[in-house]
């Protein structure tokens, strides 16, 4: 028996750094990297006041891949986030234009309610369509993305939305361009919103479940779960977060068009893969989500600062990086 | 199969001194096994003894740390990835390797397809498909669809696979996990025909019965060491078991427990029918095991996921201790106290890729969440009662559950149903693909569940199970309960009687 525990013990020990999870690291250490060449590249690059500016510009696409994070862990996908975006936005836009509330204050937290329930609702029919419809999520989607674009070029009639009113402008501002603590808002809501999902994914008995469905869907119904409301939850959670997202994006420039969030839903999927989430589900990783959210702005900033390489070729270089993560994802794998 | 080399009793494949480790654990001693020219060779063992390693390294799927292996007297380095299969040596998997889309020819010539002129010449490769089904005696159509067999046409398949490529050494890893008596009866005849012709067989299994009556010598491995290998003639059921534990079985089953006549009726099912069961009534009393025995394919565990709740009924009624429970809702037979154990414990049992904790409290978070937050420390705390209660040994305790041995992969399926606590629990199979040592504890803690008050229903393919279990048991057959024997009555050929529809009950 001596001897049994003894290799328990042994293998127990070895375990320790030879099962760090490396999918977990690797965004961290991408990241870490991308620092140094960035360093390298151009000595302003490294300033906090530079860092905070891509961590500011990253809010949208950070919060919307954390939601992303929960529709991919259970094994969907929603590719409707950039429409979605566009859609809520323009939305609550026109419910300020509308006047129906005097007070500018009110008229401004009934907008905030309104664009959150808006994003909900779209995010629950996108649930609903896969679920209830049994329709790939990828085709599902692909629909509805067509149908919140084109709701939007109708609702603006090809042009812009732009707020109108001055005292709600004002008023609204701070949300984008304020700070507190010292902390940028965006900076601030990004942390709030990824500390939240964290809590969620991993703490509690729905984040478990998600993750159970998106490893072996038949598992999680033999273990009495409901598979259904939990993958349409998940799309609820990602409409909430874009209309998170639309809270910060509104005050930022007021004003939104046809083409307002094009291809982000490329951007938040590349956010979520980069941080070490599998594409097929059953794995979730919320901090590696907005590391990989980061990772992306940062990139641009480096092109942008550097003369060697084109911004224009900035979509590229994302479409690239999305690649590149699945297959050190599959290397990562092979070697575990 | 070339004919020069068919001599009978001639050594075809040798290992000599096989040793292998994993990452430092050494799973296979100084190994030496030998196998001749047409003979079946029975290779058994407890999970974990080696068998799967032993057989994946004279296949080619593994490279030996250290020994060598000898093809017709030959030292050789076998191919790895299945390339071996151009020497002669084929594995049929435990799971199938065929795509679900293809058509039987195309599958037997799948990575070899013969073409002329640079097109796939279709007629010859579904004649010369024709030809090795018959050979086996199989009657599948050449053009069907895979998708479209029987588990036992599949296997058949498989073999006929590994017939086209001239096998000379076949490895049958639990080939009959999943096929009825009839269907093993029929596979044992055409194995037993290829044995003619001088093909060589390694059977792995668990069936002892089965090693009893086709194989020809049976080597027995016992925690990666060689320990026997002997004439089947000379061994017999008791004297492997024996070789394989290392200990003296006392007894495979405990003793039965009977409830009282007057006991409370805890479930109930009136006439329930589902697209294949037809009008299936029965109860079970509290603390009784009741056996479901049967055909594969009769309907039982369809039947079974009508009463659990996961799978709808067309109609009638299931009353747990005279409370009805809606059709088809997983949650209210569970709330309810009846939880089901499948199977299928890979597809639908486990997940696979997460750890023991996560996998345990799967079915039953509720208990470990306040509002819905979860606490780290009740779920350690249930793992570690239930490592305990069910004797799960892991030696590391993070592992996922597709790194654990079967045995233990189906004590924890078990400890994750039993999280729920059940009143009654209906197991599917409780001991399919797991070893002799570990199936007579599943057996044990079945019967103290039932001592403890609680009410089983086994559905079971392994008649002794049943009848070694069970106080009554119910025979299924194309969807109806045709049989519900009791005491003496629970005999092999009672339950084959009416399983192959040659008795039936009298209507009640």
């Amino acid at each position: 028996m001596s001897v049994n525990e003894e290799s328990i013990q042994s293998t127990s020990h070895r375990r320790t750094w030879r099962d760090v999870d490396l999918r977990a690291v690797a965004p961290f250490a991408a990241l870490a990297l991308l620092l140094i060449v960035g360093a390298i590249v151009n000595p302003n690059f490294i300033g906090l006041n530079n860092l905070a500016n891509v961590a500011t510009r990253c809010a949208f696409i950070a919060i919307i891949a954390v939601g992303a994070t929960f529709v991919i862990s259970a094994g969907d996908l929603d590719l409707s986030v950039g429409s979605m975006v566009a859609f809520v936005a323009s939305l609550m836009i026109l419910f300020m234009n509308s006047g129906v509330i005097a007070d500018p204050t009110l008229m401004l937290t009934a907008a905030v309610v309104f664009a959150v329930a808006a994003g909900a609702a779209c995010g629950l029919a996108n649930g609903l369509i896969t679920t209830v419809g049994r329709i790939e999520p990828f085709i599902a989607t692909l629909g509805t993305m067509g149908i919140y674009r084109g709701l939007t070029t109708w609702l603006s009639q090809g042009g812009a939305i732009t707020l109108r009113e001055p005292e709600i402008q004002e008023l609204y501002r701070p949300a984008y361009f304020g700070s507190i603590l010292g902390v940028p808002v965006p900076i601030a809501i990004i942390l709030a919103v990824t500390a939240v999902a964290a809590v969620i994914l991993y703490r509690t008995r729905y984040g478990r479940h998600v993750v159970a469905v998106g490893s072996n869907s038949d598992v999680a119904r033999y273990s009495g779960i409901a598979v259904n409301r939990v993958r349409t939850i998940a799309f609820v959670i990602q409409g909430l977060c874009v209309a998170i997202a639309v809270l910060l994006y509104v005050p930022r420039l007021g004003s939104t068009s046809a083409t307002t969030g094009i291809l982000w839903e490329l951007q938040a999927i590349t956010a979520v893969v980069v941080g070490g989430t599998a594409l097929k589900g059953g794995a979730g990783r919320v901090w590696g989500t907005i590391c990989g959210a980061f990772i992306l702005e940062l990139v641009g900033n480096i092109m942008l600062l550097s003369n060697f390489i084109s911004e224009y070729l900035i979509g590229a270089m994302q479409g690239a990086i999305i690649i590149i993560a699945m297959l050190v994802q599959r290397s990562l794998v092979r070697k575990s | 199969m070339n004919p020069e080399t068919v001599e009978a009793g001639s050594v075809v494949l040798e290992a000599r001194r096989i040793s292998k480790s994993f990452s430092g654990v050494q799973v296979l001693f100084s190994v030496n096994f030998e196998l001749r020219a047409g003979e079946i060779h029975a290779l058994m063992g407890e999970n974990g003894a080696g068998k799967s390693t032993l057989v994946k390294i004279l296949s080619g799927f593994e490279q030996p740390s250290s020994g060598e292996i000898l093809l017709d007297g030959n030292p050789v380095t076998l191919p790895p990835n299945g390339a071996a299969e151009a020497l002669g040596i084929v594995i049929i998997h435990q799971e199938f390797n065929l795509a679900e889309h293809l058509t039987v020819a195309e599958s037997l010539f799948l990575g070899r397809e013969v073409t002329r002129f640079g097109v796939l010449d279709r007629k010859y490769m579904r004649a010369e498909t024709r030809r090795v089904l018959d050979l086996l005696g199989c009657r599948v159509d050449a053009n069907a669809l895979i998708s479209s067999l029987s588990i036992a046409e599949k296997q058949m398949v498989e073999i006929a696979k590994a017939i086209s490529r001239d096998a000379r050494v076949v490895f049958m890893d639990e080939p009959t996990a999943v096929l009825s008596r009839e269907e093993t009866n029929f596979l044992f005849r055409q194995v037993r025909k290829l044995r003619e012709q001088g093909t060589s067989f390694v059977f792995v299994s668990h069936k002892l019965d089965e090693v009893l009556e086709l194989t020809d010598r049976v080597t027995v491995l016992r925690d990666g060491q060689w320990v026997k290998t002997a004439p089947t003639a000379i061994l017999d059921g008791e004297s492997i078991a024996q070789l394989m534990v290392g200990r003296e079985m006392s007894s495979l089953y405990p003793a039965k427990t009977e409830p009282d006549v007057d006991e409370e009726i805890v479930l109930r099912v009136e006439s329930v029918s589902t697209d294949y069961v037809k009008d299936a009534s029965f109860e079970v009393r509290k603390g009784e095991i009741l056996g479901f025995s049967g055909m594969i394919g009769s309907g039982r565990t369809e039947l079974m996921e009508a009463v659990a709740g996961l799978r709808s009924r067309l109609s009638g009624e299931v009353t747990i201790r005279g409370e009805a429970v809606t059709s088809g809702d997983v949650h209210a037979a569970n709330r309810q106290g009846l939880a089901y154990m499948t199977k299928d414990r890979k597809a639908k049992g486990l997940l696979l890729n997460s750890g023991m904790t996560a996998n345990l409290t799967l079915q039953s978070l509720g208990r470990h969440a306040r509002l819905g937050y979860l606490d780290p420390n009740s779920e350690a705390a249930a793992l570690e009662r239930a490592r305990r209660r069910f004797d799960i040994r892991v030696r590391d305790g993070n592992v996922v559950a597709r790194r654990m041995s079967g045995g233990n992969q189906q004590k924890l399926l078990l400890a994750k149903v039993m999280e729920t606590e059940p009143e009654i629990i209906i197991i599917d199979e409780p001991t399919r693909g797991i070893d002799v040592g570990t199936k007579q504890q599943i057996y044990h803690f079945i019967s103290a569940l039932a001592r403890d008050g609680r009410s089983i229903i086994v559905v079971s393919s392994e008649m002794p199970e049943v009848i070694g279990l069970c106080t009554r048991v119910a025979v299924m057959r194309e969807g109806r309960i045709v049989g519900m024997l009791e005491g003496d009555e629970i005999t092999e050929q009672e339950i084959m009687r009416y399983a192959a529809g040659l008795k039936r009950m009298a209507a009640a």
